[in-house]
């Protein structure tokens, strides 16, 4: 089998896996994580592109996602836009707010991108809070209004499991192309090696640009469906804490691996469901698997999925002899 | 082919290079040789315009590229092999060598193109066509020396920058290594401009050389007359060394 029809047979695996999980957690609250990991997944997904592929961080994710929330709820909830229309505008505004900010921090490297990053998250959380009259303010912003097609209204968990992981399967499609594709070479190329990239041809300011710009849009994509599906937004959902969460849903996941940003994604949002059996001290579980996960498997869960796989496919085929 | 006239170049407030001028006419190998820091890399990256030059003029084919980014510096036919030959090392070797042809891969007759150049770099280099599905950081340091070399070559150079080509690598590496920069000239008339500390290696290989020393050109000349030359075998060759042994 080649790579490109195993890459193809894979996602097909994977995307009829989602598709049929409803089928088997008819219980709502299991389906209402699911819709979160879905979210998440996408924002991962987002990341991965920066973070993954371009090797650059950025500390300040949950301001995308965040702006991709409030564009929509303010639009729709106080001044009765089409949701779908403000969806739209959320992503594009919040892609050419990225664009312009991307120019001037993506010259900074390393902890100086990190500090930048983390500093514009703050700012915007800070707008949020503060800007009473258009967003409520910490209190939070109501009646945010389902997405709808036609008659049809996206109202509940199990249409709203389906409406957000169609974006998300779609995102995670264009991320597996991006990947092998000249651009995905050039990406992964300036992560290793800055200055080799450049000789060798690649624009690597624009490109950094552009892929900052891409990751913002989705991410804005992922509030805007957060917002609609919810109904209801507070900052509280986009600060600094969910910024360095999905950071470590990147990490955690495996750097630059698509399927690893959902492992990663769900690890992170189904784990804290099943920790409540330890009551109070589930946050120390929480961080030790995390330390556990990250010590034994440098490469995330999709590293160590692959070891594993690689390891089973050896020993097949030493008993076959 | 190219020419380089009164170059200063700074690295913030340290003047590196100082009123450097030089030339390379079409399917020369001219070595550029001194010591750490004399500020030969700086020159190489000055030309590929990682690092601009502050004033001077570098003029490739009577044009002049001084102010242009290295991405087009590299679609008008200029490749630099960087010091410490810096191959992507997570990708594996076909990767890092579709990556040399980034500019070509934008068009279908650039796609044409970088497949030929693929082909010639596999007969160049052999091992790297064994090897073209292993990541480039498994490969040894003369392995990662010819991929890089490769990469160069992908984007179809008619001037090479080659970024001291012999470091940490056994001498009979080198030697393959210089073999195929020569067969480069022969069957390819491409042009080379080498930066090497291995000075006695370089100027064997080259028709020309000049001399660098802190940020200025002290000599210059045919790289047969360098080669004899006795203060050059002094700074740069070894000469008298036993002497100073002794003393």
């Amino acid at each position: 089998m080649t790579e490109a029809k195993r890459d193809i047979l894979g996602f097909l695996l994977f995307a009829a896996a989602v598709l049929i999980a409803p089928f088997f957690f008819a219980d709502s609250y299991i389906l209402n994580v699911l819709v979160f990991v879905g979210i998440n997944t996408l924002l991962a997904v987002a990341l991965n592109l920066l973070l993954g592929f371009a090797g650059q961080i950025s500390l300040g994710h949950a301001a995308f996602f965040g702006l991709g929330a409030y564009i929509s709820g303010v639009m729709t909830a106080a001044h009765s836009f089409d949701p779908w229309l403000a969806m739209l505008i959320a992503a594009v505004s919040t892609g050419v707010a990225a664009f312009i900010i991307g120019f001037p921090i993506l010259k900074l490297k390393g902890h100086y991108l990190a500090m930048a990053t983390l500093g514009f998250g703050i700012i915007v959380y800070i707008v949020f809070n503060e800007t009473v009259d258009l967003t409520g303010g910490p209190s939070g912003l109501p009646g945010i209004p389902n997405l709808s097609l036609g008659e049809f209204s996206f109202d509940n968990d199990i249409k709203n499991f389906y409406l957000i992981w169609a974006f998300t399967l779609l995102a995670m499609r264009i991320s597996l192309n991006l990947y092998r594709s000249r651009i995905g070479r050039a990406l992964r190329a300036i992560h290793d090696s800055e200055v080799a990239a450049r000789v060798a041809g690649v624009n690597v300011k624009n490109l950094k640009v552009q892929i900052f710009t891409m990751s913002a849009v989705i991410s804005a994509l992922a509030g805007s469906l957060y917002a609609h599906t919810m109904t209801f937004i507070s900052p509280a959902s986009f600060g600094f804490n969910f910024s360095v969460e999905l950071v470590t849903m990147v990490i955690i996941g495996g750097l630059g691996s698509v399927y690893g940003s959902f492992m990663g994604a769900a690890i992170l949002t189904l784990l804290p469901e099943f920790l409540r059996i330890f009551h109070d001290y589930d946050i120390i579980v929480y961080g030790l698997l995390l330390i556990l996960i990250i010590m034994f498997m440098p490469g995330g869960l999709a590293g160590g999925f692959r070891t594993a796989l690689e390891r089973l496919s050896r020993s097949r085929k030493q008993g076959a002899d | 082919m190219l020419v380089i006239k009164n170059l200063n170049t700074y690295y913030g407030q340290v003047h590196v290079l100082k009123n450097v001028s030089l030339h390379l006419r079409e399917g020369e190998i001219v070595a550029l040789i001194g010591a750490n820091g004399a500020g030969k890399t700086t020159l190489l990256n000055t030309v590929s315009g990682i690092t601009p030059a502050r004033s001077g003029i570098v003029s490739y084919r009577g044009l002049p590229v001084q102010d242009l980014p290295p991405h087009r510096i590299v679609g008008l036919g200029v490749s630099q092999v960087p010091e410490g030959r810096q191959v992507f090392k997570p990708l594996v070797v076909e990767e890092n060598l579709e990556l040399g042809a980034y500019l070509l891969h934008r068009n279908k007759e650039g796609k044409e193109e970088a497949k030929k150049n693929l082909q010639m770099v596999y007969e160049l280099f052999p091992v790297l066509a064994e090897r073209r599905r292993q990541p480039a950081g498994t490969l040894s340091g003369g392995e990662q020396q010819m991929l890089a070399v490769g990469r160069a070559l992908m984007a179809g150079p008619r001037l090479l920058l080659l970024d001291e080509p012999s470091m940490g690598l056994a001498p009979l590496i080198v030697q393959e290594i210089f073999r195929v920069i020569r067969s480069l000239v022969e069957e390819r008339k491409t042009t080379i401009l080498i930066v090497e500390q291995n000075a006695k290696a370089a100027l064997n290989l080259a028709d020309r050389g000049y001399v660098l020393d802190t940020g200025k050109i002290i000599m210059e000349g045919a790289a047969s007359d360098l080669l004899v030359n006795r203060d050059v075998q002094r700074a740069y060759l070894g000469r008298d060394k036993k002497e100073i042994w002794e003393r």
